[in-house]
């Protein structure tokens, strides 16, 4: 949707980690960086960088969020790519920061911050048109699409060209797949049931497919899914996209 | 108090910064090459659960009678001074088993408790039609008053295929609609219908259960290419 | 009728809201009804796919949805303008036009048109504006008989209940109990699920109101500035009824309803049954410019256009908040929203549930009546994606959140009840949350912490009991990201 008319190769791109992955998923995050260094990028981890600043904005706290913020565009500084492994956080940076930033002496800034800010499935193909050679058992998965990756970053149906690369891997699509899993951050607690009744009918959804794992691009959804069918006993796995495109190749 | 409450709200609304007028992108409507859009429109309103029968302009009534009796229909509905109104009327007078015909002549009034119970069907011409969404186009008239395409459980539309506007739009421009509103405009696509229950398709609920489509053939044309 | 007014609008008393549980009761109510969730559930899937039928051209859809935006933000650009000049245009037509601050001053102008001209029963066509001035309750205790003719709004009143969704108001009963009701109350109607027998029955009923209605009621779907032209879509045929049958015709509709031109009607027609249904184009489509002409047959002899403010002239001041007003009630918002889905449209206790219902809500009725209803969204944009006339509705929940949590005191606050949500404790949580995030020293340490002891925290602490309820605890990873990729050589500048 807000994508960058298609950049050409660099030579070096910042990895945005997320906070997400920082403190629960550091594979999926390693992993990420890994398949872009693969492929011959050199990839820039600032170790000042932190949250994008969602949680705060999305709970209407938005001089804690434009703080926050402003620790990122302050450390990402080059003109490099930034590739964020998550289409919620980088659904934030690159949709909402302009907002954020309206009025501010940095504005122009943020925008420009903004401008740089690409989803990593969205970087694998059109960027780097990544060819990946299967190397792992056969398999059948399924694909939990983010909300925010559809519909703040317009990144559909890439996640899936990376996994129909897989010669072993047999993707099957879950009912409702565009349909929100009932994270939503802060809403997973303040509205617990709701979420709850959601999660369930995705959890429901997924195992209906027969797979045996399940695929996102965002730790949030992945929290949330995995949560909900490890509780229900349910032998399915979650994995981040990256973490599985690398095991599948490279092994792990 | 409603002068007040005028400009009151007037005054609270233009105390707000009037927002940028932004500009008319464009849109084109749909356009459909001749044949195509005859079989558009038929295939729309079928599809709306209407029935299409193609006539000819002087042999119509006879058919119409003929689709009548098949549904049981006894007593129909017509505008007496319209074109279509007396054309029936002069060709079911030679009929032997015509269904009797009630005359729209006087004001609702004196007519209600007939138009409301007692009628089965009624005939109308129509202004125009519309291939995009397969619509008949009406502007009431005294001659031919507005329940007549509401009231009675069978409402039959004459349409004159070269009267076929690709699409509302065109046809609004082509007319100038907007210099000259009627009293009243009505589209209408198809028989009354509800899916209040469950989402199950019910038809008649307040209006006609059917709609009947006489799509008048062009002779002129017909006969020019010959 | 006192009427305190405020120099920034009015008070609004009685807000389309209920009285009683907050959304969060509610919701979770009807959260253990499995029946409910089935007939939205099944309902919603239905109208979601016959809709994205309709728009399968990416491209036609993109133009056309442009134009649908375009023609309601350029009439809200010039909205008291546009106004004016349709009250201009539908006074020379012959059609009374009143203004109505509240849904107070509204129901004390729709019965005084009523009792001058000494009807006692009233026919309404579907009316959401209506609804929000619980216009029939006002009528009812004046001694005006008003029966709603929409089957839905037929089934909804006989049930004594509220709409559960503004286009299809029952769409939260099911066959079974629908029968059962209509079997209760009409005469000679025995227990039948055949939709046909029973439409048949509403048929039989409805139109003997119709034939004994003094007056007709309707809403408006769209106000044409340019030459005074109220029209009105629908699929059954009872709002034509209403507005041509009875010798009176009262119109209600919102102020935000108004269009510049008619040309700006064909792109919103194309729009709005396609997103609310998947219908190309309702069965009927009823353009009304004036009442009865001498020498017409049929038609109401008096014609009556009631503006309706109600807090939307407040929404209008704020230049974000205004894009709310370019709603056209189509319920495509509703029927994509996964939240509307498992909860049902009660649960809002708003006149208008989902997510239109969310932003227009509070709005209307102050967030310190309904607060809560902003934070009901995961924030999918599941509706932002479908919105015919491009709402910006995730970015106004937001921003309506931000009002909400706002420190109290504002001189001129945006929004009614702004504040008013506003607790300590979770302000604090964001006062930390931003001091740990925004200060790499502090981050460091703090997450490392967390990282290497986060698994210990108690399951009783209040977000995990939550968050645990349904889901296992989530696994800290021992070391961070920002540990490992510093361990793992990766450059960081
Ligand atoms: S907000 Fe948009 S989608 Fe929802 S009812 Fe209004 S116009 Fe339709």
């Amino acid at each position: 949707m807000s994508q960058p008319s298609r950049p050409s190769r660099p030579e070096t791109v910042y990895f945005f980690g997320t906070c997400l992955i920082d403190l629960f998923y550091p594979q999926a995050g390693l992993a990420g960086m890994e398949l872009l260094r693969r492929e011959g990028l050199r990839v820039v981890f600032p170790q000042n960088q932190s949250c994008c600043a969602q949680p705060a904005r999305n709970s209407g706290y938005l001089d804690e969020a434009r703080a926050v913020a402003r620790r990122q565009i302050e450390t990402f500084v080059e003109d490099w790519p930034i590739v964020v492994p998550s289409g919620s956080c980088a659904g934030m940076m690159r949709t909402h920061y302009p907002a954020l930033f309206e009025g501010q002496p940095d504005a122009e800034r943020a925008r420009a911050f903004a401008g740089r800010v690409v989803e990593l499935t969205w970087f694998l193909v059109h960027v780097l048109d990544i060819r990946l050679a299967d190397k792992g058992e056969p398999v059948t998965v399924t694909w939990h699409a983010s909300c925010h990756a559809m519909r703040e970053m317009g990144v559909r149906d890439e996640p899936k060209q990376l996994l129909r690369q897989l010669s072993g891997v047999t993707l099957v699509e879950a009912g409702h797949e565009t349909e929100c899993c009932g994270f939503g951050g802060t809403f997973a607690v303040r509205h617990a049931e709701i979420a709850a009744a959601m999660v369930d009918d995705k959890v429901t959804s997924i195992a209906r497919t027969g797979a045996s794992a399940v695929i996102s691009g965002d730790c949030g959804c992945l929290m949330n899914i995995t949560g909900a069918i490890d509780k229900a006993g349910r032998p399915i796995v979650g994995r981040h996209i990256a973490e599985f495109l690398l095991e599948r190749c490279h092994g792990a | 108090m409603s002068d007040n409450a005028r400009s009151r709200i007037l005054a609270r609304l233009r105390a707000a910064a009037p927002g940028p007028v932004p500009p008319r992108p464009a849109w084109t409507p749909p356009t459909y090459l001749a044949e195509e859009r005859r079989a558009r429109f038929i295939a729309m309103i079928e599809a709306a659960h209407a029935e299409v029968h193609e006539v000819d302009q002087t042999t119509w009534p006879v058919r119409l009678r003929s689709i009548l009796a098949n549904k049981g229909v006894r007593r129909v509905m017509t505008a007496p001074t319209t074109a279509a109104g007396q054309q029936l009327a002069a060709v079911w007078a030679d009929l032997a088993d015509a269904p009797a015909l009630i005359a729209y002549d006087q004001p609702v009034e004196v007519l209600k408790p007939v138009l409301v119970r007692d009628v089965d069907a009624a005939v109308t011409m129509t202004r125009g039609a519309i291939a995009e969404t397969g619509t008949l186009v009406l502007w009431p008239s005294p001659a031919e008053p507005r329940l007549m395409s509401l009231l009675p459980p069978i409402h039959v539309a004459l349409v004159e295929e070269w009267r076929i506007a690709d699409s509302l739009a065109a046809l609004m421009a082509d007319e100038s609609w907007a210099a000259a509103m009627p009293t009243n405009a009505v589209l209408i696509s198809g028989p009354s219908k509800t899916a209040d229950i469950e989402q199950t398709l019910a038809y008649g609920v307040h209006g006609p259960k059917e709609l009947i489509v006489l799509l008048v053939r062009d002779q002129e044309a017909g006969a020019a290419a010959v | 009728m006192a009427l305190e007014t405020m120099p920034d609008g009015p008070v609004v008393e009685n807000p389309a809201m209920d009285k009683g549980p907050d959304f969060t009761q509610r919701a979770h109510a009807a959260l253990i009804d499995p029946g409910l969730r089935r007939n939205f559930r099944r309902a919603m899937d239905g109208l979601m796919e016959k809709r994205a039928a309709q728009f399968a051209d990416p491209v036609a859809w993109a133009a056309l949805r442009e134009r649908g935006a375009q023609a309601r933000a350029a009439a809200l650009a010039r909205l008291p303008d546009l106004l004016e000049e349709l009250e201009a245009r539908c006074a020379a037509n012959g059609i009374q036009v009143h203004w109505a601050e509240t849904i107070e001053d509204g129901n004390a102008i729709v019965l005084g048109i009523l009792n001058h001209h000494r009807a006692r029963q009233v026919v309404k066509g579907k009316s959401m504006v209506s609804e929000e001035m619980h216009l029939n309750d006002h009528l009812a205790a004046h001694g005006i008989t008003a029966i709603e003719s929409d089957l839905g709004e037929y089934i909804i009143q006989l049930a004594g209940e509220l709409p559960s969704h503004i286009v299809m108001p029952c769409i939260h009963k099911n066959k079974d109990q629908i029968a059962t009701l209509l079997a209760a109350n009409i005469p000679g109607l025995g227990y039948t699920e055949d939709v046909a027998a029973l439409t048949a029955a509403a048929r039989r009923i409805l139109r003997d109101r119709f034939a004994a209605a003094d007056a007709g009621i309707s809403g408006v779907n769209f106000a044409v500035a340019e030459t005074g032209t109220l029209v009105l879509i629908e699929n059954e045929g009872n709002g034509r009824l209403s507005t041509t049958l009875p010798p009176l015709h009262i119109a209600i509709t919102g102020i935000e309803k108004v269009v510049e031109r008619l040309d700006d009607i064909p792109p919103l027609l194309a729009l709005l049954p396609r997103s609310a249904t998947g219908q190309p184009i309702t069965t009927y489509v009823n353009m009304i410019t004036s009442p009865r002409k001498p020498g017409e047959k049929d038609g109401p002899a008096a014609v009556h256009l009631i503006l309706l403010d109600n807090g939307r002239s407040r929404v209008f001041a704020d230049a974000q908040l205004r894009d709310t007003l370019r709603c056209i009630r189509c319920g495509a918002c509703i029927n994509h929203c996964p939240v509307y889905a498992r909860v049902g449209g009660h649960s809002y206790g708003s006149v208008y549930p989902g997510p239109i219902g969310k932003i227009l809500t509070p709005q209307i009725a102050g967030l310190d009546v309904a607060g809560d209803l902003p934070h009901a969204s995961t924030l999918c944009n599941a509706c932002v994606e479908v919105c015919p006339v491009k709402i910006p509705i995730a970015d106004i929940l937001v921003r309506l959140r931000q009002e909400a949590a706002q420190p109290a005191g504002a001189a001129t606050p945006a929004v009614k009840g702004a504040g008013s949500r506003r607790h300590i404790a979770e302000a604090l949580v964001w006062t930390v949350w931003r001091w740990v995030y925004a200060w790499p020293w502090l981050h460091h340490r703090a997450t490392r912490l967390l990282a290497r002891i986060g698994n210990w925290i108690p399951a009783r602490a209040p977000l995990l009991r939550a968050w645990t309820r349904n889901r296992t605890r989530p696994h800290f990873a021992g070391q961070t990201l920002h540990e490992r990729a510093r361990r793992a050589g990766i450059d960081h500048e």
